[in-house]
């Protein structure tokens, strides 16, 4: 599982390293020896079967869970608490905003236990709201607005954290195709912009490739590392030319295999590429 | 990427105009006032008196003598008392709610202290504080604020645990958490709460009034009905029934506008359905 990617735009500093992890409820074990590590600035994407740990790895990560075996540093140092530097993008965007705070008051907030003033953390609420092209938005309640919208409130809340790397656990997976799409573009957009990295599970190999410069790929019980992909479609992507290149269908064929193996039970697989 | 923003206007509601709701809330008030009046008139029993004579003497006795020595004093005692029992049952219901384990340590004795009806405690309550001014405060917190600090709990308890992960990683400080999640989150439980606390609040006022120094609404009623001012008892009975509607009037004020999100919620919820 090695991964050379010269071609990518990245420094080839790890800004996070996972090595030798494993993670254990109780007596079932989860997670074992997992290697991986990204460097700043890469769009990493983690796929795997459902209930393989994806997210129990990414709430190690960060900081909300502590591995039982092996380790976890970011930016050189061992996570045993969350990092200043690393913010999340929860699944369940209905709960991860609170409904007493306005869109504007959910971002400031973190800004606010971070010490900023006023004037201050509104000023960059408000910007991390246009980022994502909601600043109309800025006083209405999460309730308000429609599900893609309220993603893009917590998108908007983790850039005006200004991390470094921002964690993201399968964001889009419970809005509409054309929604889904917009938000992967605007991801990558923002991505691009602020030059940080990111992290993102999911269980869509299209949008897996689509999105990453490389795809970590969890499989097996427990589950480990099985492949690391590099995805070299350069870094304009384009939700139709993109996907009709043929290095895109190889890739996604690739991928589609390697998570599918151990799962081999199910007799017939289905059409979309999304594993259940 | 297309951007329909609701605006703020259309969750607004119609509201109807507030004479209207005055008509509407006092037609049943006056109309029992009415019946009283009329059967009261030709009364000749010293212990129900013309209503016409008690409304007669309400201007003559509590404007502006018994205004100063026994209304306010009760306001301010009320105030002073409803207050400390809001603000100790949220910080005793929000300690206890979060901490799962010392609630169940003290659930044993909340619950005792729950079942003993609040006046009992009057005998021991004037043992440690006689009469005065603290008896009548420590009585009143102790007992209205059970309501909130049970509501609080559970209104604490009702924050969806999703946002203890969100609190966590974006590292939200202790004060913030309080501030910003656990109260707002709790707020309309600790309303409703409240509101029940500021029930008993009043009747224990009253009581302790009756049994401790002079000065008070309570004080008044019991004095005259003990010196045979049968008259005065009544007004003091009605200025007790004013105290109180006023008291709730000014309390639901204060909700509409503590718990606006939550109301414009509701109604936006109830107008997706
Ligand atoms: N708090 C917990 N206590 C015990 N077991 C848990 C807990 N959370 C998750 N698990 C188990 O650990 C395994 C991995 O869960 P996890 O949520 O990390 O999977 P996942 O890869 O994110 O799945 P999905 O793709 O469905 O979200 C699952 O089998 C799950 O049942
Ligand atoms: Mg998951």
């Amino acid at each position: 599982m090695s991964s050379n990617n010269g071609k990518n735009t990245s420094s080839d500093r790890p800004i996070f390293e996972i090595s030798g992890f494993s993670f254990a409820y109780g007596e079932t074990k989860i997670l074992e020896n997992v290697n991986f590590a990204a460097n700043a600035g890469e769009f990493v994407c983690i796929v795997g079967p459902s209930g393989a740990g994806k997210t129990t790895l990414l709430q190690c990560l960060a900081g909300l869970r502590q591995p039982t075996g092996g380790e976890i540093r970011f930016k050189g140092e061992q996570v045993t608490a969350p990092p200043a530097e690393l913010a999340v993008v929860f699944q369940d965007y209905s709960r991860s905003l609170m409904p007493w705070l306005s869109a504007l008051q959910n971002i400031a907030l973190p800004l606010k236990s971070a010490g900023q003033g006023k004037k201050q953390r509104e000023a960059k609420a408000l910007a991390a709201l246009e980022e994502v092209g909601l600043a109309a938005a800025a006083d209405l309640y999460p309730w308000e607005l429609s599900g893609g919208m309220q993603q893009r409130v917590a998108i908007a809340r983790a850039l005006a954290y200004e991390p470094a790397l921002v964690i993201m656990d399968e964001p889009f997976a419970s809005v509409d195709a054309q929604t889904r799409a917009d938000l992967e573009d605007l991801t990558l957009r923002i991505k691009d912009h602020l030059g940080i990295t990111v992290v993102l599970v999911t269980h869509d190999i299209d949008e897996a490739v689509y999105l990453s410069d490389r795809v970590v790929a969890l499989s097996g019980r427990p589950a480990t590392v099985v492949d690391v992909v590099d995805v070299n479609l350069g870094n304009q992507r384009d939700q139709i030319t993109t996907k009709e290149r043929p290095e895109f269908a190889g890739l996604r064929s690739r991928l589609y295999r390697l998570i599918r193996r151990p799962e081999q039970q199910a007799p017939a697989a289905p059409a979309a590429a999304e594993i259940h | 990427m297309a951007l329909n923003v609701p605006t703020k206007t259309s969750s607004r509601s119609r509201k109807r105009p507030w004479f209207k709701t005055l008509l509407w809330q006092s037609w049943l008030p006056l109309s029992a006032l009415a019946v009283i009046w009329v059967a009261s008139e030709q009364s000749t029993s010293v212990y129900f008196p013309p209503a016409a004579e008690v409304f007669r003497k309400i201007s003559i006795v509590w404007f502006p003598d018994a205004l100063v020595t026994d209304l306010l004093p009760s306001l301010g005692r009320l105030v002073l008392g409803f207050a400390l029992a809001v603000l100790l049952g949220i910080a005793i219901g929000v300690l206890l709610g979060l901490f799962r384990s010392a609630e169940t340590a003290v659930r044993p004795l909340t619950e005792t202290a729950r079942a003993i009806p609040g006046v009992a405690l009057l005998p021991i309550a004037m043992m440690f504080f006689g009469t005065g001014e603290s008896m009548k405060l420590v009585m009143i917190v102790f007992i209205a604020m059970w309501p909130i600090v049970l509501n609080t709990i559970e209104g604490v308890r009702s924050v969806d645990p999703a946002l203890r992960n969100v609190m966590a990683s974006f590292r939200i400080t202790a004060l913030d958490r309080f501030r910003s999640v656990y109260l707002p989150a709790a707020m309309p439980q600790i309303f409703s709460g409240a509101r029940i606390s500021l029930a008993i609040a009043v009747a224990v006022m009253i009581a302790v009034e009756m049994f401790g120094t002079p000065g008070g609404i309570g004080y008044f009623i019991r004095d005259a009905q003990q010196t045979f001012r049968i008259i005065d008892m009544w007004t003091g009975l009605v200025i007790l029934g004013l105290f109180g509607y006023t008291l709730n009037v000014i309390f639901r004020a204060l909700e509409d506008r503590v718990l606006r999100w939550q109301k414009r919620m509701a109604k936006h919820v109830q107008g997706e359905s």
